[in-house]
C-alpha cells in the first residue's frame, strides 16, 4: 500500500467513521473496526482534539479551540500525524 | 493435598495513585489497570475432543454449570456496553459447543469481534467458507509441532492431520490472516523456521506463545519448558523476525536479555487482561485458573463489569510492585519480574524471579525451594477420565490403571512382592 500524503494540519479532519473511542483514566483507547488496529490517546486533551476535529475548519484550529498551548502544538501535530497514518482520523471533504 | 501457597506480595489496601503526566509511558498507565480489559479471554466450554498433555485449563469434560446460550448473550451485551472490542474465545474446544456458531454471529452483531482458538476439528469446507465470508472474525489453529511426529506426541495422534486439513480448508475458502498458534516447547523450539514455512504455505500468520505450568501444563513443565539455550535462541529469533510473528506479548521475560521485545512488557493480569471461564468465573488471567486469582463470577449482581471494576483482587494486582527480590535487580525494568502464573504454579513467591528468568535467578529459586514445597494446583480438573482417541504419547503409552491391591482381592498373592 502506498504511503498516504504527509499529515497536513491546515486541512479539515475528523475521527474516522469506523473508529470508536473508549474513555480511560489516562485518555482513551482507540479502535478501528475495519483494520482492527488499537491505539491510545495519552491525554484527555488529545481526546477532545480528536473528538472535535470535525467541528473546526482545520486541525490547527482544533488545537487552538481545545486550548492546547502554542509550545505543545508540534507534539500534538505529531500525535495526529500518527493517528492519520494508522487511519484513526481521516480527511473530510468540506470544512465545518 | 495441602498446598503451600506462596504469599502474595504485600500491597497497599487503597489503590495507588495513578500518574497523570500526558507524556508518560503507556506501560505506567497500564499498571494501574483500565476501565475495561483490552484483551479478554473467554473459554466457552471445558469440553474437548483432545487431551493435550499441557492443557492450561485441564480441559476434557464439559462442566454441567457452564453458561447457557442466554447467559452467554448477556455477557456479550455487557462487553458491547463496556466497549471491549474483541474477545479471544477458547476452551476446551469452543466449536464443540452446539451454540458456538450462533454466539459467534451474536458477538459480531454486537460490535464484539471474535478471535477463536480451535484444534480444527469442526472446520470443514462449509464452515471455512462461512468464516471467510464473515468480517470481524479471526481464527487461530493450534499446532505444537511443525511435523506430525512432534505435534502428536503432545496433542495426540491424528491432531496434526486435523489441524492441517482445517488450514487447507481455510486457505481454499479464501480466508485471510488466520493464525497458526504454537506453544513453544523444548521439542519444537528448533522448528520455528519450519513453522514459518508452514504458515506461509497457507497464507496464514504465525503466533507463538509461552508454555506455562498451568493446568496439566504443570505435569509436563519440567520436561517441556525450553532450556536456557533455547530461550536465548528464541530471543534472537524474535528480534530478527518479531515484526512478522505474533506473540501475545507472552515472552516479555526474555526482554531481560537486553533489548525489549515488541509489545507490552508487563504482566497484564487483572490490569489489561482477564479470563472468563466456562462457568462464568472471572480469573486474573487465562493461565491463573486457581482460587487465589478468582475475582468473581459474571452471574453475580453487577455482572462482569462489577467484577472488573470493583474486585479486591484486581485492585491489588493494579498496584505497581515495589518490593521483593526482583525490584533490586538491574533488569527489573525490562522484565518486570516475569509471569505471575509461572511463578505461582511452580511454588515460587510472586515478588521473586520467574522460574525461567533469563538471568538464572529462577533456576536458583527453584533449587532453593524447601523440600516440603508442594506447588499449588487448581482444584478444577475437567480432564478426560477414560481413554481418549489419539492419546498423546509424551507420557508413554496409556495403560489400564491397576486397582490398588486389597486383602479381599481374588488372588491370595495380591500385593505380595515376589522378587
Amino acid at each position: 500500500m502506498p504511503d498516504p500524503a504527509p499529515f497536513d494540519p491546515s486541512l479539515p479532519w475528523r475521527r474516522a467513521r469506523s473508529v470508536a473511542l473508549r474513555p480511560e483514566p489516562f485518555g482513551a483507547l482507540v479502535y478501528h473496526f475495519g483494520n482492527r488496529k488499537l491505539s491510545f490517546l495519552k491525554s484527555p486533551t488529545l481526546v477532545s482534539v480528536v473528538e472535535t476535529l470535525a467541528d473546526h475548519p482545520s486541525a490547527e484550529a482544533t488545537l487552538v479551540a481545545c486550548g492546547v498551548p502554542e509550545a505543545q502544538h508540534p507534539a500534538y501535530v505529531k500525535a495526529l500525524a500518527d493517528l492519520a497514518r494508522s487511519q484513526m482520523i481521516e480527511l473530510r471533504e468540506s470544512p465545518a | 493435598m495441602t498446598a503451600v501457597l506462596p504469599a502474595r506480595p504485600l500491597r497497599p489496601a487503597v489503590p495507588a495513585a495513578r500518574p497523570t503526566s500526558p507524556t508518560g509511558r503507556l506501560i505506567d498507565q497500564f499498571e494501574y489497570g483500565l476501565d475495561a480489559p483490552i484483551c479478554l479471554t473467554w473459554e466457552l466450554t471445558y469440553a474437548c475432543n483432545l487431551a493435550c498433555v499441557h492443557c492450561l485449563s485441564s480441559s476434557g469434560r464439559r462442566d454441567p454449570r457452564e453458561l447457557s446460550t442466554a447467559e452467554a448473550e448477556r455477557v456479550l451485551d455487557e462487553l458491547q456496553r463496556m466497549q471491549v472490542f474483541y474477545v479471544n474465545v477458547g476452551g476446551g474446544e469452543p466449536t464443540v459447543r452446539p451454540d458456538f456458531w450462533h454466539l459467534l454471529d451474536y458477538a459480531i452483531g454486537h460490535d464484539v469481534g471474535v478471535k477463536f482458538s480451535t484444534n480444527g476439528v469442526k472446520l470443514d469446507r462449509a464452515r471455512a467458507e462461512q468464516l471467510a465470508a464473515t468480517d470481524y472474525v479471526d481464527v487461530q489453529i493450534s499446532l505444537d509441532g511443525a511435523t506430525a511426529e512432534v505435534n502428536d506426541r503432545v496433542r495426540g495422534a491424528g491432531s496434526f492431520a486435523t489441524a492441517v486439513r482445517a488450514l487447507e480448508n481455510l486457505a481454499e475458502a479464501g480466508m485471510r490472516d488466520f493464525k497458526v498458534s504454537v506453544v513453544v516447547t523444548r521439542e519444537n523450539a528448533g522448528q520455528l523456521d519450519e513453522f514459518r514455512a508452514l504458515t506461509d504455505r497457507y497464507g496464514a500468520q504465525l503466533r507463538i506463545t509461552r508454555l506455562r505450568p498451568s493446568g496439566r501444563g504443570a505435569d509436563v513443565w519440567d520436561s517441556l519448558h525450553p532450556t536456557q539455550d533455547q530461550q536465548r535462541e528464541l530471543y534472537s529469533w524474535l528480534l530478527a523476525h518479531g515484526d512478522r510473528v505474533l506473540t501475545g506479548d507472552s515472552f516479555f521475560h526474555l526482554s531481560a536479555y537486553g533489548q525489549a521485545l515488541p509489545g507490552l512488557n508487563l504482566c497484564g493480569a487483572g490490569r489489561v487482561v482477564c479470563l472468563i471461564d466456562p462457568v462464568g468465573d472471572v480469573y486474573a488471567c487465562p493461565f491463573a485458573i486457581h482460587e487465589q486469582f478468582l475475582a468473581g463470577n459474571v452471574r453475580s449482581p453487577g455482572g462482569f463489569q462489577r467484577v472488573w471494576r470493583s474486585s479486591e483482587l484486581f485492585a491489588e494486582l493494579r498496584s505497581p510492585q515495589t518490593g521483593g527480590a526482583c525490584t533490586r535487580c538491574a533488569h527489573f525494568d525490562a522484565c518486570r519480574g516475569g509471569c505471575m502464573a509461572a511463578k505461582f504454579f511452580t511454588g515460587l513467591p510472586l515478588d521473586g524471579p520467574d522460574p525461567e528468568c533469563v538471568q538464572g535467578y529462577g533456576e536458583a529459586a527453584l533449587a532453593a525451594r524447601a523440600a516440603s514445597t508442594v506447588p499449588p494446583r487448581s482444584s478444577l480438573d475437567h480432564s478426560h477420565t477414560g481413554p481418549v482417541r489419539g492419546q498423546p504419547t509424551l507420557l508413554g503409552m496409556p495403560s489400564i490403571p491397576k486397582a490398588p491391591a486389597k486383602t479381599c482381592d481374588e488372588s491370595p498373592l495380591a500385593g505380595l512382592d515376589l522378587r
